[in-house]
């Protein structure tokens, strides 16, 4: 069954286009992955769809119910964690939680199964100020309080964003233990590893959907051969790539480069002679498969 | 890359209040290096940051950035470094070339001098065409390049760069990191932080932090082969993966 539906959603702050016709559906209880830079629209959606903006055109709905005529009754089914961290900092941790509880006339207790195991992390501090907490702590209690009236579709804009990556880790472990109680989770992300934990994903870049699948297919999609490439200078060796009538596209890739070549040309062969003509030392050239930030530059360069 | 220390950092110890937000850190940066300074979220970073651009006082330990102590000279310490962050960058209601102007200015550096460089870079960048646009009217991944060569605009010795790339498009993301290698080859030394673990192999050592200590220091490789882990992402998470409060 469709959760979330979203048809030609069209979003203009005057002459900027945020959003370009839109259309996707999220199924019930599965992880869908907004992934793609700052700008590029995923908070202008996230808002449109707990109803908080309204769509220049287009329709969406949310368990059924359409977000500009049945908003009442979406924000009721609908836990949301802006970007911005929006709890009231000047509460205790416990105080944010009865806050939210009450405003949705619920208590902790009432749902405290469902948000038991990220509370526990935070609630030894349940007397501390929310502005007191560090960047991880502030996320899990914004995530405890998105949940204690129990939604039924969890909305987190960039939940983990400028998050160090133990607790980012950390964060999507708890995703997929809500995942497991039947939640569905849209969720957006500018850090591309993230898009493996997600059953599928959206690739957004200036307001279009780039690629709507599952993160397997998006590799899959991918139409050519890449290589990871490395020698001892890596700087010299990418200038010498980018100047290379063999190569298509040069993209440094933690401590290899990954490179595609142009049509007809054979890495083993064509691209070690040059690299060895360059006077390059201990040369690696290896065949790999695609990550989803390779499959985001290439759909980012086929559209420009 | 030389030998030469551009940074030295001895027995660092900052303590606000009860709280030791710096432990006894030690470590030298060398010229012409990229540093990555990693560590998990209230590790400690910025509170050392801060002290090494000559914003913040160290409680004790002998610091020096570019020849310079951080207790007698933090004027000349600002005047021989670069500093940009992801934060804040350049000024969203002026526009580029009045940005570049006013960095410059402060700096000192003369009309011409300005202008004839002014025309450089932009031509450098493919940004000829946005000189009279206002910042704010940029996207993102080209205000932080531009937002980089202002902060190295007048030839500092050591550039300071506080998350630069945080949710830049991923070419543009690579595009920037060309203008890190570039600047490290003309012989400016980089520190750098980040929570790109792809980006920490980008650098020629790194060092990460715990709870207000440096746990591990070195280049990529000799972390990952002293953690026995494929990736720096690895090594980060064997490091520093205690809950923090």
């Amino acid at each position: 069954m469709t959760a979330v539906e979203i048809r030609n959603i069209s979003k203009s702050y005057e002459e900027i286009k945020a959003l370009d016709d839109i259309s996707f559906d999220v199924n019930q209880g599965e992880i869908f992955g907004l992934i793609g830079p700052d700008g590029s629209g995923k908070t202008s959606l996230f808002r449109i769809l707990t109803t908080l903006l309204l769509p220049n055109t287009g329709t969406a709905t949310i368990m059924g119910y359409d977000v500009v005529s049945d908003f009442k009754k979406i924000r009721q089914i609908i836990g949301y964690m802006p970007g911005r961290f929006s709890l009231y900092q000047d509460l205790t941790v416990e105080e944010n939680m009865s806050f939210y509880a009450t405003v949705f006339g619920t208590t902790i207790n009432e749902n405290y199964d469902l948000v038991k195991d990220i509370y526990q992390h935070i609630e030894p501090f349940r007397t501390r100020r929310a502005g007191k907490l560090s960047g991880g702590m502030k996320q899990k209690l914004a995530l405890s309080c998105a949940l204690i009236h129990k939604p039924e579709v969890l909305m987190l804009d960039e939940p983990t964003t400028g998050v160090d990556a133990v607790s980012r880790k950390e964060f999507w472990d708890m995703l997929l233990g809500l995942k497991e109680k039947g939640i569905t989770i849209m969720v957006s992300t500018p850090y591309m590893d993230e898009a493996g934990k997600c059953d599928r994903v959206g690739l957004i870049q200036e307001g279009r959907m780039m690629s709507i699948d599952t993160p397997g297919m998006i590799r899959e999609s991918f139409e050519f051969e890449l290589y990871a490439v490395r020698s001892d200078d890596m700087y010299r060796l990418i200038k010498d790539l980018e100047s290379s009538s063999l190569v298509r596209s040069v993209f440094l890739f933690g401590h290899y480069v990954h490179v595609t070549l142009q049509a007809g040309d054979k890495a083993d062969k064509g691209l070690l002679n040059f690299l060895e003509n360059r006077d390059h030392r201990n040369i690696t050239i290896k065949k790999i498969p695609p990550e989803i930030e390779d499959c985001f530059m290439e759909l980012m360069t086929k559209e420009n | 890359m030389t030998n030469k220390a551009v940074i030295q950092v001895e027995n660092m110890v900052k303590k606000f209040g009860n709280f030791t937000a710096n432990d006894n850190l030690n470590f030298e940066v060398y010229e012409g290096e990229i540093f990555g300074f990693l560590g998990a979220n209230g590790a400690g970073k910025t509170t050392a940051l801060r002290i090494l651009c000559g914003l913040s006082l160290p409680t004790r330990g002998k610091i020096s950035v570019a020849g310079y102590d951080v207790y007698r000279h933090r004027e000349k310490i600002k005047k021989n470094i670069g500093y940009m962050s992801q934060k804040f960058s350049l000024y969203e209601d002026l526009k580029v070339y009045e940005n570049i102007r006013y960095y410059a200015g402060i700096y000192g550096l003369s009309r011409g001098y300005i202008k004839e460089r002014t025309d450089q870079l932009l031509d450098k960048l493919g940004l000829e065409h946005v000189r009279n646009k206002l910042i704010q009217d940029l996207p993102l991944g080209w205000k932080q390049k531009l937002a980089f060569s202002v902060a190295v605009f007048h030839n500092p010795s050591i550039v300071f760069l506080d998350e630069p790339t945080g949710g830049v498009d991923p070419i543009t993301r690579r595009q920037f990191w060309n203008l890190i290698y570039d600047a490290s080859e003309d012989g400016i030394t980089v520190f750098v932080t980040t929570h790109y673990m792809d980006e920490a192999e980008y650098c020629d050592r790194v060092s990460i932090m715990d709870l207000g200590k440096i746990e591990a220091i070195g280049s990529p490789d000799e972390l990952k082969n002293n953690y026995q882990a494929s990736n720096m992402d690895e090594v980060f998470l064997k490091i520093a993966r205690k809950e923090k409060v």
